[in-house]
């Protein structure tokens, strides 16, 4: 498929990854909603309460903003979408391509921060733009909240009668 | 707050919205337009007023003013290709694109130049076309602007423009105000959601009920998919119903028939539709070309705050790195700035965790000049190359060469010496390895070193050019300088895929011009009345 190739251009080692992770595709999904939901809390630390009952509720309403943002791309990069996270749910591509050794339930912030710069900085461009991906998917479905204004001395829209 | 679109609509615009379509359609007319932004609403106007049965194909929604909320959530997905996400293959360059009823027009900045004398001198030059003199262009331009309430803007600019002159000025780089298309414009600074006061002139307040106040009609949520040819003429177009969801056919197709067709989908749906309906394309030039003024971004913190989100977004310009640079020697740029809001800001910045948090936190604070790169100029800055990804849908390829990074570091090392120089405490270009700098100086050193790379310097564009390139001869373009295409005789193209190089400014006002002219010239060609006068 030319869309695979095209995101894997980091060259065999990716080819492969990315062929083992699609081989053991995981349920439509159920990858994502583990994986956002480990990335969540570190990519906002500083945003995000550190604790306090509303924590759990804020990740949940950002999984369901990233989940809206995916649905309003392009099918092709929908796909390619859920080929990254199929990279990152799948154990085998998550250990080698990620860093990422336990599950991501049990996965430290600092492993979780490793992974996110390894690929942030990587020589490959598929990690690099997978690392984009994250962080434009996450801060994209933070910011987008009225909630999380007051915080960064944002007013909001004026008012049009 | 009056909507008149509404209005119109009510009282008895012919509008369909093809997501709420249940039965297939045929529909025929004098002729279709595909796109409903800069160059099909300027098309519509003028081919309506010629007594022509005009109907216009939009993929994107209907929305009008009482829908425009002013927030990102919203308008992203609603109003913009790809949910404002769309981006190179390699995805190393974002590119803002409206999709929508009135497209870009909808959802731009305002900002209107000219084609400037020396882009137009050098397609006279490199591209043999010579009737697109500064002479002959200016009547058009003048009645555009005129049609579009043009004029410079008098009200002083918001802190986020004024730094950029303060800046600029103190180094002595001269900047001028940025005319806009407005009409007694509130300053609010959500031009980019669309407008909710009506006030910004774009195709959804002008030219479209013009056309629809003469009959016209417009579909929206219609994806023109392929012509059919049948010799050397297009006989159908067919295109597919959309879901309402804006992203999936609904299953539904309408088929429509026309004497003539002009493409107006945007440079790289233009020359998409044309590669998917496999258009004669003798010399293989169809989706080459393709410009961006790759832009990059440079921001800095302040003491006082810049509230970048309010008044209009662009109001202040600097040309000194075009004007004073051979137009095909190192690459010029353009300097501007951006309106800053949570989403678009957040997602350009830099970081992740207490890094990201501690900049967002100074959002307010913050001050960001763009530096839009003129390409196509120079023998290396080739631009890019529209394709089709299996699915049909279009993808653009834009390598950055070392052209385009050699003008890119002056560019940065440029916009941090401004914000210096107009009171900035720090500043960074947008850039994963950088951490910002705490003076000029420091900034200078910092910027000499930093290592110039796709996916590592933010690149974006909000301004798509070529594809179907014009010229003088079949040999090297895909349109004569009138936007007929030279194999299929009723076929134009009139939009800023034409464009053969990029224009070095903000482009709405050279789509405007170039196709009031071309529009005219075609509607006395399917009339058999005269040519306007200004010809």
């Amino acid at each position: 498929m030319t869309t695979r190739r095209e995101f894997l251009k980091t060259g065999l080692a990716g080819g492969l990854l990315l062929n083992v992770a699609a081989c053991a595709r995981p349920s439509e999904n159920g990858g994502r909603t583990v994986v956002l939901s480990a990335l969540i809390p570190v990519m906002l630390a500083g945003a995000l309460p550190a604790e306090g009952a509303g924590r759990p509720e804020l990740i949940v309403r950002t999984l369901d903003g990233v989940e809206r943002a995916i649905g309003g791309l392009a099918p092709a990069t929908q796909k390619e979408i859920g080929e990254l996270f199929d990279l990152l749910a799948f154990p085998l591509t998550r250990m080698l391509a990620a860093g990422i050794w336990s599950p991501w339930p049990e996965a430290t912030p600092a492993a979780i921060g490793n992974f996110l710069e390894s690929w942030r900085h990587s020589r490959f461009d598929l990690l690099k733009s997978g690392y984009a991906a994250l962080h434009d998917l996450i801060f994209g479905a933070w910011y987008a909240r009225p909630d999380t204004w007051a915080a960064i001395g944002y007013p909001g829209p004026p008012k049009v009668e | 707050m009056r909507d008149p679109f509404r209005e119109g609509l009510a009282a008895g615009w012919k509008h369909v919205d093809a997501s709420q379509l249940a039965v297939e359609l045929t529909i025929e007319a004098d002729v279709v337009i595909v796109g409903s932004g800069a160059g099909g609403g300027v098309t519509a106007e003028i081919l309506a007023a010629a007594g022509l049965k005009i109907v216009i194909v939009e993929e994107g929604p209907l929305r009008t003013s009482s829908d425009f909320n002013m927030r990102e959530a919203e308008a992203y997905p609603d109003l913009y290709q790809e949910s404002a996400a769309r981006k190179t293959a390699d995805k190393a360059i974002n590119i803002l694109q409206g999709r929508c009823v009135g497209g870009s027009t909808t959802v731009n900045w305002t900002s209107s130049f000219r084609t400037p004398p020396r882009t137009l001198q050098w397609w006279q030059s490199a591209w043999g076309l010579k009737r697109l003199g500064v002479d002959a262009m200016a009547p058009w331009f003048a009645a555009m602007e005129q049609r579009l309430h043009v004029g410079l803007w008098p009200i002083p600019p918001n802190e986020n423009n004024a730094a950029l002159a303060r800046g600029a000025t103190q180094l002595g780089i001269p900047v001028a105000v940025i005319p806009r298309n407005v009409k007694m414009c509130w300053n609010l600074g959500y031009c980019g959601m669309g407008c909710p006061t009506n006030a910004k002139q774009s195709m959804l307040v002008t030219t479209l009920p013009a056309a629809l106040t003469k009959g016209a009609t417009l579909i929206s949520r219609l994806r023109a998919e392929s012509f059919e040819f049948s010799g050397n003429k297009a006989v159908a177009l067919s295109a597919l119903a959309m879901k309402p969801d804006g992203i999936h056919p609904s299953g539904i197709k309408v088929n429509l028939r026309a004497r003539h067709f002009v493409l107006a989908g945007g440079a790289i749906n233009s020359p998409a539709l044309l590669l998917r309906s496999k258009a004669a394309d003798p010399h293989g030039l169809l989706g080459k070309r393709t410009f961006l003024h790759p832009t990059l971004i440079s921001s800095g913190l302040f003491d006082k705050p810049v509230r970048a989100y309010a008044g209009a977004p662009q109001s202040v310009y600097s040309d000194h790195f075009l004007d004073n640079v051979a137009v095909d020697g190192p690459l010029g740029f353009k300097l501007e700035v951006p309106p800053l809001h949570p989403v678009l800001f957040s997602t350009t910045l830099q970081g992740w965790g207490e890094a990201h948090a501690r900049l967002m936190r100074e959002f307010a604070n913050s001050q960001t000049i763009l530096a839009l790169v003129r390409d196509g100029f120079h023998p290396e800055s080739r631009g890019g190359q529209v394709r089709l990804r299996d699915d049909g849908s279009p993808l653009l390829d834009y390598p950055l060469n070392e052209t385009y990074w050699e003008a890119a570091r002056r560019a940065l090392l440029t916009m941090a010496e401004i914000q210096f120089a107009a009171g900035a405490r720090w500043v960074t270009p947008v850039h994963e390895s950088a951490t910002g700098y705490n003076s000029w100086a420091e900034a200078k050193r910092g910027l000499a070193e930093l290592p110039l790379a796709p996916l590592r310097c933010r690149v974006v564009s909000a301004h798509v050019m070529g594809g179907c390139a014009m010229a003088d001869t079949p040999q090297r373009g895909v349109v004569d300088d009138e936007g007929r295409h030279f194999q299929i005789e009723n076929l134009s193209v009139h939009d800023g895929s034409v464009f053969p190089t990029s224009i070095g400014a903000n482009p709405q006002l050279s789509i405007y011009g170039l196709v009031a002219r071309n529009a005219s010239l075609l509607a006395a060609a399917l009339t058999g009345k005269a040519k306007p006068a200004i010809l």
